[in-house]
């Protein structure tokens, strides 16, 4: 079976353009074939035309003519996508570099943790043992998240993230994960106000993703608060849609900077100034999940005085 | 009396150990938890050494550098620079302005940046 498949999957070029993951237009194996029926029947049509035509040579210079035309459009358009795998290919190798940086942050934590609790100068009593075994764990956890979303945007990326859609009540996993974010918020002086109406319906989503979509908003949220304030979580109905709104009164995104902020790996620059750690990965997810789950997402933000973003999932029927 | 080390770093886990690592090794150390803090620091504690962070919030370790070297009073400061970022543009950028020595944080261990800044401090005597 498996030999059968592979040896199709090598003649069929739409197998090796899902492959790359570019669409039809943008895929050389694709381009090449349609270049090469075209120029078949091109040659056939010369042929027929010409032996059956031959009274008006005119118009069989102008067939001639239009498929040298669209042979050069082709060839322009197949160097093109090429050009466009080039890039793929330079974003992967950007991608590994950036990677590669922000898990060195932790494995330096982890490493210098290390080396202090394994060596003999340094004097070390048992409490200050816990402290050094805290921020070994602390940045196992630091690792293990980043390597969590880089798990999750390449499944994103081949459409195969795991979808187990149910009916879920989006007012219980907001106040979930804002119980669970209680500590971060109370440290960073932050208040979390969840306004919900009552008997409010359920959405139709994928529990693990709808969590990871509020927590990472509210994540961000408190992450770039400008030291305190308050957070604004309203959820209500909308249509066939509940719509989830999150404000907060942090540092803003700058204008120019808005449109690339569900870019992968995108931090904008005052975020980078307040934040050093991010990987960028996370309003990237969390749009590609909204979108998956039928719904749409938005924000409004102005430059130091917060930002609010929307979402809309369906609601369960 | 004992050498003050300055250590500007944003990673408080980092800044712990290197803390601790220099304390017991006998040093006077100050703790700035980003650029800013740091330099407000060296200005008027005026330390024998400073381990600077190159990616931080506020100030960055190039800001920081760029603004010791304006100053007069401490444009002599020995500086380590310990960081992550390893590419020749970013070394050479931190070389050209005046750091005493560059190191990778992923590349050495703590017992080695102790015997890093021993050699600083004894060739500024």
């Amino acid at each position: 079976m498996f030999e059968k498949r592979s040896i199709a999957s090598h003649i069929n070029p739409l197998y090796s353009c899902r492959r790359y993951g570019v669409s039809l237009w943008q895929c050389p194996q694709f381009l090449f074939l349609v270049m090469g029926l075209f120029s078949i029947i091109a040659i056939i049509a010369v042929w027929l035309v010409a032996t059956s035509r031959i009274s008006d040579p005119f118009l069989v210079v102008l067939i001639v003519l239009a498929s040298g035309a669209f042979l050069i459009v082709m060839s322009f358009v197949i160097t093109n996508s090429f050009e466009r795998m080039a890039e793929a290919s330079k974003m992967k190798t950007e991608f590994i570099g950036i990677i590669s940086h922000q898990l060195r942050t932790p494995l330096t934590n982890l490493k210098f943790s290390l080396d202090f609790l394994l060596s003999d100068h340094f004097a070390q009593e048992r409490s200050q043992q816990l402290e050094y075994f805290g921020i070994l764990q602390e940045n196992t956890k630091r690792m293990g998240d980043l390597v969590d979303s880089l798990l999750t945007i390449s499944r994103l990326e081949n459409n195969n993230v795991p979808l187990e859609k149910k009916d879920v009540s989006l007012e219980r996993v907001a106040s979930d994960i804002i119980a669970k974010d209680k500590p971060f918020a109370d440290a960073s002086g932050m208040r979390i106000i969840l306004d919900c109406k009552p008997g409010l319906e359920n959405v139709s989503a994928d529990l693990l993703w709808l969590e990871q979509i509020v927590g990472n908003l509210l994540d961000n949220a408190i992450r770039y608060s400008k030291g305190g304030g308050q957070i604004d979580i309203n959820i209500r109905r909308k249509g066939k849609m509940v719509l989830f709104s999150i404000k907060d009164q942090g540092v803003g995104i700058p204008k120019a900077e808005q449109k690339f902020i569900f870019e992968k790996f995108f931090r904008s620059t005052n975020a980078r100034k307040k934040q050093v750690d991010g990987s960028g990965l996370g309003l990237y997810i969390v749009k590609r999940f909204v979108e998956l789950l039928g719904g749409k997402i938005w924000f409004k933000s102005i430059e130091g005085k917060g930002t609010a973003f929307y979402f809309t999932l369906p609601v369960a029927r | 009396m004992a050498k003050k080390i300055l250590i500007i770093e944003d990673e408080a886990a980092l800044q712990k150990t290197l803390a601790a690592a220099l304390k017991s090794a006998g040093y006077g150390v100050l703790q700035a938890l980003d650029g800013e803090i740091g330099l407000r620091l060296a200005r008027s504690e005026k330390p024998d050494l400073i381990l600077l962070d190159l990616i931080m919030p506020i100030k960055n370790g190039f800001e920081v550098l760029a603004e010791l070297k304006a100053d007069p009073e401490m444009k002599d400061f020995p500086v380590i620079v310990l960081t992550n970022l390893e590419s020749i543009e970013d070394v050479d950028k931190a070389l050209t302005v005046g750091v005493d020595t560059y190191l990778v944080k992923a590349n050495y261990t703590l017992d080695e940046i102790l015997a890093k800044v021993r050699q600083t401090l004894k060739e500024e005597q």
